[in-house]
């Protein structure tokens, strides 16, 4: 369990002046991060994609400790490499210092052109961190889908039309795919809820093998809210159930947050521009297959923890 | 006297040379566990598949330091590569035809990122239609990458050379990746007697790699491949030409010195009977021990035949080639690959482009050959000189011809 106090006395390790929007959350995660990992040294990669194209602009760097980048569908990969090297060197005796790996990629890194990727390194095992700021799209490259973004949300790929209504699949459920590699740990997350996530990242990054934590990241610019609201619209997408936070230890499910009262879907949907589309007349049956599916898919998480 | 004791030291080593029947592939692996490198991250394929089949042997066995990651493509292989070598180890790989195709987007970043690594690659013919067999256009296709490509006509040069471009890929004033060839199957996976150094020599030669930065350095902290603006891309662009610009100079200084420890002499081709040579090839790979052949039987019929096996492609050495070539009345260049460039393959566009300064000049002509491992035999090299004289005597030639394909 994180200690606020003890928290706002860490060096910032992800330095300010960075070109991430207003209200993103996905540096907020970078940060989270290196407070889970206290003086512990990481090395981090990360996938092409927003987060690292506003905090590498030569000749400037936002990252204090190690950083790379490669390309975008590697992220896994690379920091794989980098991880073995240092098991390498310190089996050979050349090398004492303790250090972590993190692999950051943002959905279309990690739900799409970066999956394969992944679940190489996670089946290597690998004892690395990848993280997933999940923000629904591909928004670095201006809002497109991908296989994250929720059904009925809409991008520039999946316009709502007079005939098509945004995105029209369910996203895959990544955490899930990633419970079924069989590694020590993986993780639903948000950045809104501050301890919890910093306790995962804790939990991760001490696992002794591969761990992957998925951490749904509001964009503001993506979703369409106003860059104020970043906080609290994940923390309606965990209290909505829309996106529950659980861990998988050793294939063990706990729920690791239960909201006091279940609020239904329409009030974190109707905050984001991305679902105006269902709040117009004859939006109510996509609204009642949204809700269903977050309800069947909650109830079932329920079972795999053991509280159903 | 010290000297003269250095020099006995010398020989002796080079005497302790043993000589071991390996193909292609085994001699690439060899000379990798001798240099044992930290990472080695492969992917298999045909006809790479035995070197990291048989590197992953050594290290189930514990013969080397190596953590091996059995990646899962070949855009992962070279990624993990790029990663640990980054993190301050030496890491290999290798690959063929289609893995190389598909490591194609990190080889870039690989010579961008100024990364040393070094990789074997069995060249193969790329798809479609699909082949396995040897030609060059799957490492012609990377070319332009900003690797140092080097190729060998049999398994010692495969041998020689990989040990030789570890020494080349770390030179501080390099610093850029090299592949190492070998044509698949007919150097792959053909024995042949092959003199191998003793493992104390090889690591001396090779040393330790001391990168000056890299991420481990965690009390030094570094951002690798971060985002260029318009700012400073050409800048980092062209601060990557100056490396290959100079890697001449450094590609001699190891050859000698790998000459001095290992008793074998390597420039950056080799010229074949060229004194007085009136008609020459230029050839790459295995092609120039068949071509060899037939310089000498022309060279019993009086013809004054010459033939030009080009080591280094990348950085070509357009200024001694033509050099090599500026006597001669007519030049063929065999290309083992086809750019579709609409004028030839890529060898005859480096020479063509070689000479174009000089002020007279050889006739050249272009041969396609061998392409998804066709055979090319003594008679049908012997024909390109007569063409050649042909061309000479009578002023007719086509430039661009495809030798050994039915029509």
């Amino acid at each position: 369990m994180a200690n606020i106090k003890e928290l706002a006395k860490q060096e910032e390790k992800l330095s300010a002046g960075h070109r991430a929007c207003s209200g993103c959350t996905a540096p907020m995660v970078v940060r989270m991060l290196y407070m889970a990992a206290g003086d512990t040294p990481l090395v981090i990669g990360c996938a092409t994609g927003c987060l690292e194209v506003t905090t590498t602009i030569f000749p400037n760097t936002s990252w204090k400790t190690s950083f790379i980048h490669s390309a975008f569908e590697n992220s896994a990969a690379t920091v794989s490499g980098v991880e073995a090297a240092y098991k390498s060197l310190k089996k050979q005796g050349r090398y004492d210092r303790d250090v972590r790996f993190v692999a950051f990629g943002g959905d279309g890194g990690t739900y799409d052109i970066g999956f394969q990727s992944l679940s190489g390194a996670m089946e290597r095992g690998h004892n690395m961190v990848y993280v997933c700021y999940n923000n629904e799209a591909y928004m670095n490259t201006g809002v497109q889908r991908s296989s994250a973004t929720p059904k009925f949300g809409e991008t520039t790929t999946s316009p709502v039309g007079s005939v098509e209504p945004g995105k029209k699949q369910f996203p895959k459920d990544l955490t899930e795919i990633m419970v079924a590699h069989s590694i020590p740990y993986v993780a639903q997350a948000s950045p809104s809820m501050w301890n919890d996530l910093i306790t995962k990242f804790q939990k991760a990054l001490n696992c002794g093998g591969p761990a992957f934590v998925n951490v749904l990241s509001p964009c503001r610019l993506g979703w369409a809210f106003p860059s104020e609201k970043a906080v609290s619209i994940g923390r309606d997408a965990v209290n909505t159930c829309v996106w529950p936070l659980y861990e998988v230890v050793d294939g063990q499910y706990k729920i690791t947050y239960k909201p006091r009262e279940k609020k239904p879907v329409d009030e974190y949907l109707k905050q984001q521009t991305r679902y105006r589309h269902l709040f117009r007349p004859g939006g109510e049956a996509a609204l009642a297959e949204i809700q269903a599916n977050v309800d069947s898919k909650w109830e079932r998480l329920k079972r795999l923890a053991g509280e159903a | 006297m010290a000297k003269v004791l250095q020099e006995a030291t010398k020989m002796t080593q080079v005497q302790k040379m043993v000589k071991k029947a390996l193909t292609g592939n085994e001699a690439a692996a060899y000379a990798m566990r001798q240099i044992n490198p930290d990472v080695v991250a492969a992917y298999p394929i045909t006809p790479a598949t035995e070197i990291v089949q048989i590197y992953s042997s050594y290290v189930a066995d514990g013969l080397v330091n190596t953590e091996f990651v059995a990646v899962e493509s070949e855009h992962s292989a070279m990624s993990a590569t790029v990663g640990a070598c980054a993190a301050g180890g030496r890491a290999m790989t290798a690959t063929s035809s289609q893995g190389l195709a598909l490591m194609w987007e990190m080889l870039y970043i690989a010579a961008g990122l100024r990364l040393p690594i070094v990789m074997p690659v069995t060249n193969r013919a790329l798809s479609a239609p699909i082949n396995i067999h040897g030609d060059h256009s799957d490492t012609m296709g990377a070319r332009d990458a900003g690797w140092i490509h080097i190729f060998s006509e049999n398994s010692q040069e495969v041998y020689d050379n990989i040990i030789q471009a570890i020494r080349i890929a770390e030179h501080k004033d390099v610093l850029l990746p090299v592949m190492v060839t070998m044509d698949g199957f007919i150097i792959s996976h053909a024995m042949e007697v092959v003199e191998v150094a003793p493992d104390e020599l090889v690591s001396k030669f090779v040393g330790i790699y001391k990168p000056d930065r890299y991420l481990l350095d965690i009390d030094n902290p570094m951002t690798m491949g971060g985002l260029d603006f318009t700012d400073y891309y050409f800048e980092h662009r062209r601060s990557l030409a100056e490396p290959m610009f100079h890697a001449k100079e450094h590609i001699l200084a190891v050859a000698s010195e790998f000459e001095r420890e290992f008793g074998r002499k390597y420039g950056l081709f080799e010229e074949y009977r060229m004194d007085n040579a009136e008609y020459a090839i230029v050839v790459l790979g295995s092609t120039a021990g068949t071509a060899k052949v037939a310089v000498d039987e022309l060279r019993e019929q009086g013809v004054k035949a010459g033939m030009i096996k080009v080591r280094i492609f990348r950085p070509f050495p357009y200024d001694e080639i033509a050099h090599a070539v500026s006597e001669c009345r007519a030049a063929a260049v065999l290309d083992r690959s086809d750019g579709l460039a609409g004028r030839g393959g890529p060898v005859f566009g480096e020479v063509r482009s070689a000479i174009c300064d000089m002020e007279k000049k050889p006739v050249t002509m272009n041969y396609v050959y061998g392409l998804g491992g066709r055979d090319i035999n003594v008679e049908m090299i012997k024909s390109v000189y007569k063409d050649l004289q042909r061309a000479v005597a009578t002023g007719e030639r086509a430039l661009v011809n495809y030798l050994g394909v039915r029509d």
